[in-house]
């Protein structure tokens, strides 16, 4: 057992960590407040390998591990949490599905511009009737000659209103149900029939794009299916398997930022004749704030490393995402407190940091479904 | 035929983090991070720059130090540089300017072939700025220090630099083979990027003996700059404010002020 950071990993945080600070904190209450989605941001983060770290070079990868793409999605949410989710959707998502599930030629077809941050990807899983009920999927894609046709809505989908690939879940056999009935596919912006319908109006993640996906008689060639007919189902929980890894990354960095700031302003705010960071009361709570955050860390890259190491991972990610998002509910609820009314204006990033942090609690399989994972585990035998 | 570089860079504490103990005056080095020196990572940029231009270049970075300033080595390979050659020797240890400048050419003897040398101007632990032009007259070269702007000609020959004064700036032709030293104004150096970091990393690591150097040359004990005293300067007192009901009432206050001072 090993707790340490390889030195790649280490360089990994320290280059993340000066690019958010650099590049990334600066606009991050711009951008919340536009709802605006940072393309120059992503062009950056392309540049520099942050859109594809865990994949081999041959394919136009970083050639990095799981644990550096964790804390890829960690130092980026540290700062905006919807720059973190714009990497985690469109690695965890797009790439890694297209990696594990494609053929050789839908591979090199589409890694290279996706891992160079040239294209970006996203994921349509979520309907508005199978959201947690992921199997009650109604898009559906039939055969017609040499070609797919796919009909029918998603909802919620991250990176939406700017992705270029899209993985896209359709039932193909309604009789096989869930496991069976289901199949991936790769749609592309402009595949004609395929439109991008309302984009969300949301709580928090404001610089995220959130939008609909709309399919009407939407004509695709045969070779854009995605793993075999039926295999549906299996690539999607596989990819959220290592989904949850990023938004658990999402969360434990959010909650980390909301420490920091915190941290600062309490070592500055000045009540009763002394610092907030001089009372016993408040120095318990950062205490336990720290330690949860910790924790969830720890969970996360031993998720990240067991991925790495091909050994089954789903239940840990569960575990991993699960106590990530309370912990950064917790944390930033606790942090706006500590700021006050002041935390409660626009003018502290705790606020922005709180409403960010929500989603994590939801998306990508709630904290529910988390559980239902994690049980499934324990009572498997 | 490649366009060669070598960039000279020092691994230094980062004196953002850093504290000074106010009664012996010396630095609290204990859990400092160690970076690499900003004026350095100019002068790294800058060659970066060239070979973004003409891919043939080739980067290699000598650095100086314990052999943690591998690390230092590794982030300027992940930046983007070729080779990091690092010269580590209890022997080199302690060096002043002087002592460091013969061990720095050495090392450049051993490497032998390039047509430039970029360092930065100086590092922000010692502030002396003298390492990169003794070094450029022990190896016999033109130098150019603060450089702002820096041009090569196609011919990779002409070099033009601005060279920022306290009160101006000169233009310089210059010939390679030349030593050049950056300020921060001549660039914004780049991140490390992740490929970089995975990549390999051709580095070595040479002692005294490999770069051939005088003993009598080098180290603490051949240093002839011996520190006396080192203190933290005392802060100034604070600002007055002004105040009046008009803007010529604060400029009255504020010209009594300055003849009560002598300064007008």
């Amino acid at each position: 057992m090993n707790f340490q950071l390889t030195k790649e990993q280490e360089f990994v945080r320290k280059m993340v960590r000066e690019f958010a600070e650099n590049e990334v904190e600066p606009i991050a209450a711009d951008i919340d407040a536009e709802h605006r989605f940072p393309v120059e941001t992503v062009e950056k983060m392309g540049k520099y390998g942050l859109m594809g770290v865990p994949f081999p070079t041959e394919y136009g990868g970083a050639g990095g591990d799981h644990i550096a793409y964790a804390i890829t999605v960690e130092e980026l949410s540290r700062v905006c949490g919807s720059t973190g989710v714009i990497c985690s959707a469109h690695t965890s998502l797009c790439c890694w599905p297209i990696f594990a599930w494609g053929s050789d030629e839908q591979k090199a077809k589409y890694l290279p511009d996706l891992l160079a941050g040239k294209k970006l990807g996203a994921f349509g899983l979520t309907e508005p009737n199978a959201g947690t009920d992921a199997g009650g999927q109604q898009t559906r894609a039939e055969k017609d000659g040499d070609q797919w046709v796919l009909n029918g809505a998603k909802v919620f989908i991250t990176n939406g209103g700017y992705a270029d690939v899209f993985i896209v879940m359709a039932m193909t056999d309604k009789k096989k149900g869930t496991r069976g009935g289901i199949s991936a596919f790769i749609v592309e912006k402009g595949d004609k029939g395929f439109e991008i319908g309302k984009t969300e109006d949301k709580m928090g993640i404001c610089a995220s794009s959130t939008t609909e996906l709309i399919f009407q008689d939407c004509r695709i060639p045969e070779d854009r299916l995605l793993g075999a007919v039926g295999d549906g189902f299996k690539v999607a929980m596989s990819t959220l398997d290592g989904g949850r890894i990023g938004i658990a990354s999402q969360a434990l960095g959010i909650a980390q930022g909301a420490f920091d700031v915190t941290k600062e302003y309490m070592k500055a705010r000045k009540q009763f004749g002394k610092k907030l960071s001089q009372m016993e009361a408040l120095q318990f709570e950062m205490a336990n704030m720290a330690t949860q955050i910790e924790a969830a860390r720890l969970l996360i890259y031993q998720a990240a490393d067991m991925k790495d190491k091909h050994l089954p991972y789903g239940p840990k990610s569960a575990m991993a995402k699960l106590f990530a998002a309370e912990t950064a509910m917790y944390v930033t609820t606790k942090c706006v407190q500590f700021h006050g009314g002041y935390g409660y204006t626009k003018d502290y990033p705790v606020e922005r940091m709180m409403r960010d942090a929500k989603i994590t609690e939801i998306y990508e399989g709630t904290s529910e479904v988390q559980k239902i994972v994690i049980a499934a585990d324990i009572f498997k035998k | 035929m490649a366009f060669k570089i070598i960039v000279c860079a020092k691994q230094v504490p980062d004196t953002n983090v850093i504290k000074i103990n106010p009664k012996t005056g010396t630095l609290i080095r204990d859990g400092v991070p160690s970076i690499l020196n900003h004026d350095d990572a100019n002068a790294l940029e800058e060659a970066l720059k060239i070979k973004d231009q003409y891919p043939d270049t080739h980067i290699t970075v000598i650095t100086m130090g314990p052999p943690q300033a591998n690390d230092l080595l590794m982030e300027c390979i992940a930046m983007g540089a070729d080779e990091g050659i690092l010269v580590s020797d209890r022997a080199v240890g302690g060096s002043d300017t002087w002592a460091t400048s013969n061990t720095l050419e050495a090392a450049v003897r051993k490497v032998g072939d390039f047509d430039l040398i970029f360092a930065g101007r100086q590092a922000i632990d010692g502030d002396t700025a003298q390492v990169g032009p003794q070094l450029a007259e022990k190896l016999g070269l033109p130098q150019v220090t603060y450089v702002q702007e820096f041009e090569i000609a196609e011919n990779m020959k002409d070099i033009t630099v601005k060279r920022a004064l306290e009160d101006g700036y000169e233009i310089i032709k210059i010939k390679t083979p030349c030593m050049l030293t950056a300020i921060k104004e001549l660039n914004t150096p780049r991140y490390m990027t992740i490929a970089g970091i995975y990549g390999e990393k051709n580095m070595k690591t040479w002692n005294a003996k490999d770069i051939e150097v005088d003993l009598n040359k080098v180290g603490l004990e051949a240093s002839p700059t011996n520190v006396f005293r080192s203190f933290t300067p005392a802060p100034k007192g604070k600002g007055v404010i002004l105040e009046g009901d008009t803007e010529k009432d604060v400029a009255k206050q504020l010209l009594i002020g300055l003849k009560g001072k002598h300064v007008i």
